[in-house]
């Protein structure tokens, strides 16, 4: 159904065609809805954290309200903001690079999407239900088990709901790039943004089970009286911190892999060259995710696991310096001699090597264990990990956004307020970040409510809050930016002379994205029929009946299911009457598993005809 | 006209020195200003790394504007198509091996330093101090020495003074920015640093790790004397006599009511190890008020009247009957007399 049907139907049945859609295309883009509405939520509370911090000893919010405050940023930045952004990129993008015309597992798809809605929710509605989580998004054992209130409790529900929809959502991106890539696609042939949310996938299906794991202790520790982390009844709170950074560590490249496919993408397209060692890239990119899984106890250098185990995990995160030095100086190379066109899309993409390059030089200097003893856990770390998840994620989408703006919505986005959004974002960015380098060693710690006069840290705290109102002039611009486009002129099928499958095929694609499966005869499959003097790919099959499969609410249920036993598990601790909510819901979700194990659903078929008249 | 430019010049010279000293932070705070061994050594490493990656960064960013002012599409080349280079293995193996060697010029002195702060060995004659972490106060336990102190602790410069860390609640880490790298004090364990100041001097200390509501206002001090000073601290702090009244007739009220209100049931003076508020000791030579509070009295009765105010979420709101201003008034007299020793934070130049 092309998408001028789509607009002549009312409201309702706009809605009910999201809420049931099993289309990755769909579905991506509620991914970016939601992920953007978290990240308007999550840079609000930053915003309130800046305007707090402007001035010493400030009383515009009080402490604990100032907790809640910047643990929902982390929490709703990393959780609930920039990885479904990422994943509904990935969602939406990789079936097209790859030319599948859906993903492996479009139910679990869809399931994972409300998952996370739903877990997101939840843990937003600590905020009206007395008070939400303020241990911080690492949640520390023993300060989040003797935190006060249901806030904590909110997280753990939240956490677990989103996390299995992301796990979710992992293994059926692994199935989709093993089993549905096109007639010679294989994998040394494979985007770099394909690959990178493939090797994404194989982090998430390892890390979020030891996320799982922790917050289910932590979930029986505070809501069934058991005692993981109860010192007094022999329990230990630093296996929280090795659980958590188990998952917590591979989780920064869980977002930091997909914006490295993302530039190479971006990089060699707007240069008109191919990527420069696209082997070694692959290569890296597999190493960086096998080693930041060796490399977690280095958010643990001050805990006192002593100095072999300190040299150990201080060598290995030094060696991820490596591979993410090959990938710069690749890009560096993919862009010499090309014919460089810079616009909005490749702004970011330029912004992102020297940001990104102090952040990962930062990282280098927090690798050195004894360095870091003076570095852990102030505003030093603060500015790295922005400058890591900042300048690289962020600046990622924004890229990203802007280079795949047409082919998901068939219009492109506005280049003069592209440009203002990078500059104000970019300068903003940097004001608030740089100088907190030197906050953290001048003895600012992170999470600070107050500073106190006449320690040197007013003019610093003051900077940084002047760029974090500059970075949300840049957001409100590409807000403004979305709305305007709506009503601009249609984007063709190829508008940036593309290099990779998903512009071979209309802006938006069909449901069906590839009328006929293309054949693929070498990397960059697109730009090689370009260059021969075809200028659209060979069919690999004769036209023929495509099966899809139907649409059904019952991910949506079952998500609900789960939302109401969240909150069950969460007030039983306070009335056994609300154990009925846990039963109520687990049966809805159980339920609704049990319709779709029992009810054959075999899809339908667009038939040849159709396909040929939609061609017209 | 000459003395006039003679004087702007030290102005300036002045103004200028006074902006890059403000640049590294307020003196005895400042990881940037080490006056410590740990310090020393994480200096060290900071400014090996530092030296590393800017010589990394000036290669990436040359390379950056060289391809962004040679390479950028020009009019009448829009059809122009560059040439698709696969790879260079030369370049690659160039760039593959140069950040390997970086690496291991960083690593080595790093593994040596951590080893080296690890050393434990001394710590059987030397100064030991266990140090407990509470919400949202520090407290000190001289080994062996029958001292108790909260806030402050005193230290000797030049010697190494080993600190024993555990935590009586939730996560702390102890940190003194200008002396040492921190530590982090858990429930579970006892964890070991030692620290040795180069000079005198009141070093500030926070807690970096995140303990709740007041955990941005967990300050504390290690003031560092001489020798012969530390000495006649301790022979000080070891002759305080707990039951001596006061001198004047407002101190004693003051004792009375601190005992009626059983602020002892928490509280401890002399060196009794009670430890579920703050050893009182020597309060009225402390620095400072609950660790951020100018030591006057009337903060001290500000603080007595209501904590929660000062500090939200501290275990003394709500633990004592109400006081009447008067009442507070006499305890904050008394206390602020309890000064058992002639060294103060002023011999250590405070």
């Amino acid at each position: 159904m092309s998408i001028a049907a789509t607009q002549k139907r009312g409201f309702g049945a706009v809605l009910w065609d999201y809420l049931t859609t099993v289309d990755h295309k769909k579905i991506g883009i509620l991914y970016l809805i939601g992920g953007g509405f978290f990240f308007l939520i999550g840079g609000l509370e930053a915003l309130f954290v800046r305007i707090q911090l402007l001035v010493p000893e400030n009383d515009f919010i009080s402490a604990g309200f100032y907790n809640e405050m910047f643990t929902m940023h982390g929490t709703t930045m990393i959780f609930l903001a920039v990885m479904p952004l990422l994943i509904g990129l990935m969602n939406y993008i990789m079936p097209l690079q790859i030319g599948a015309r859906d993903v492996a597992f479009p139910f679990l798809n869809s399931l994972g999407l409300w998952l996370f809605i739903f877990g997101g929710v939840l843990l937003n509605c600590s905020w009206f239900l007395g008070g939400a989580p303020d241990s911080g998004w690492t949640a520390y054992a023993p300060l989040s088990l003797q935190s006060p209130g249901h806030g904590i409790d909110f997280y753990v529900m939240g956490l677990q709901l989103s996390g299995a929809g992301t796990l979710i959502g992992g293994i059926n991106f692994l199935v989709t790039v093993v089993t549905m890539r096109a007639p010679g696609m294989t994998y040394m042939r494979m985007p770099l943004f394909t690959w990178a949310t493939f090797i994404t996938s194989v982090l998430i299906l390892f890390a979020f089970p030891a996320l799982t794991v922790n917050l289910f202790l932590l979930m029986f520790d505070r809501m069934f009286g058991s005692a993981f982390f109860d010192v007094a009844l022999g329990g230990n709170t630093v296996i929280w911190q090795h659980l958590f950074w188990l998952f917590g560590h591979p989780e920064v490249y869980i977002l930091i892999l997909p914006a490295f496919g993302l530039f190479s993408d971006v990089f060699s397209t707007f240069s008109k060259k191919r990527l420069f060692g696209y082997t070694a890239m692959v290569f890296a990119t597999v190493l960086i995710a096998f080693l930041g899984f060796m490399v977690w106890a280095h958010h643990m250098f001050t805990v006192g696991l002593g100095p072999v185990a300190n040299s150990i995990f201080a060598i290995a995160t030094m060696a991820i310096a490596v591979p993410t030095g090959i990938k710069i100086f690749n890009w560096l190379a993919t862009m010499w001699g090309g014919s460089i066109t810079i616009n909005s899309s490749m702004l970011w993409a330029l912004g992102f090597i020297p940001t990104f390059t102090i952040g990962g030089m930062t990282g280098v200097m927090l690798a050195s264990a004894v360095a870091d003893y003076q570095y852990h856990d102030t505003y030093f770390v603060v500015a790295h990990f922005h400058y890591v998840m900042v300048g690289g994620t962020v600046f990622g989408i924004m890229s990203a956004l802007h280079y795949w703006w047409p082919k998901m919505f068939g219009r492109i986005l506005h280049e003069g307020m592209g440009k203002i959004t990078f500059w104000t974002f970019f300068i903003g960015f940097h004001l608030t970040f740089f100088v907190q380098h030197f906050l953290g060693l001048m003895g600012m710690p992170r999470r600070y409510w107050v500073f106190l006069e006449e320690q040197g840290l007013d003019t610093g705290n003051l900077v940084s809050s002047i760029g974090a109102f500059l970075m949300s002039i840049g957001v409100i611009v590409f807000l403004i930016n979305i709305f305007y486009t709506i009503k601009s002129k249609k984007a063709p099928a190829d508008p940036w002379d593309g290099r990779s499958l998903e512009w071979s095929i209309p802006s938006p694609p069909p449901h069906y994205n590839f009328k006929q499966e293309p054949l693929v005869r070498g990397l960059d499959p697109l730009w090689i029929e370009k260059m021969e003097g075809k200028g659209k790919m060979t069919a690999a099959e004769p036209l023929d009946d495509i099966h899809m499969p139907n649409s059904t609410i019952v991910p949506f249920i079952m998500s609900v299911g789960f939302f109401i036993a969240g909150f069950g598990f969460i007030y039983q601790v306070d009335h056994s009457a609300w154990l009925s909510a846990v039963y109520v819901g687990m049966a809805i979700a159980l339920g609704a598993m049990a319709f779709r194990s029992l009810k054959d659903d075999h899809g339908h078929h667009i038939t040849k005809e159709e396909l040929e008249r939609e061609a017209d | 006209m000459k003395g006039w430019m003679g004087k702007s010049k030290v102005i300036f010279l002045l103004g200028s020195l006074a902006l890059i000293l403000a640049g590294c932070g307020k003196e005895n705070l400042s990881a940037l200003r080490p006056k410590g061994y740990g310090a020393d050594s994480s200096m060290n490493l900071i400014i090996l790394s530092i030296i590393i990656m800017t010589f990394v960064f000036i290669v990436v960013m040359l390379v950056y504007v060289v391809v962004l002012s040679r390479f950028r599409k020009k009019k009448g080349q829009e059809d122009y198509i560059p040439r698709q280079v696969e790879g260079n293995k030369t370049l690659e193996t160039i760039w593959t091996v140069i950040p390997i060697i970086l690496v291991i010029i960083l690593a080595v002195p790093t593994v040596v330093a951590t080893f080296d702060l690890a050393n434990e060995t001394g710590s059987e004659d030397g100064l030991n101090i266990e140090v407990t972490g509470n919400q949202y106060w520090w407290h000190f336990n001289y080994e062996g020495q029958e001292i108790q102190t909260s806030q402050d602790m005193y230290i000797p410069v030049g010697e190494e003074v080993h600190l024993n860390m555990v935590s009586s609640d939730v996560i702390h880490s102890f940190w003194v920015p200008s002396l040492s790298g921190k530590m982090d004090a858990n429930p579970e364990n006892e964890n070991n640093m030692y620290i040795e100041a180069h000079e005198e001097g009141v070093y500030w200390g926070k807690c970096a790790e995140l303990c709740g509501p007041s955990h941005s206002l967990m300050d504390f001090k290690v003031i560092a004397v001489s020798p012969e000073e530390f000495d006649q601290w301790v022979d000080d702090m070891q002759s305080v006599d707990p039951d001596e009244e006061p001198e004047d007739s407002v101190a004693q009220d003051g004792k009375a009511a601190f005992e009626e209100n059983s602020c002892m049931g928490c509280h401890a003076i002399g060196s009794s190890p009670a430890q579920v508020g703050p050893n009182l000791t020597a309060f009225g030579d402390r620095s400072q008020i609950a660790g951020i509070l100018e030591p006057t009295k009337e903060n001290l009765v500000d603080w007595i009247m209501d904590p929660e105010s000062i500090k939200p979420g501290n275990k003394m709101t709500g633990n004592y009957p109400d006081l009447s201003e008067e009442e507070a008034d006499s305890i904050a007299e008394y206390l602020m007399q309890l000064q058992p020793s002639e060294v103060t934070p002023e011999s250590a130049g405070d």
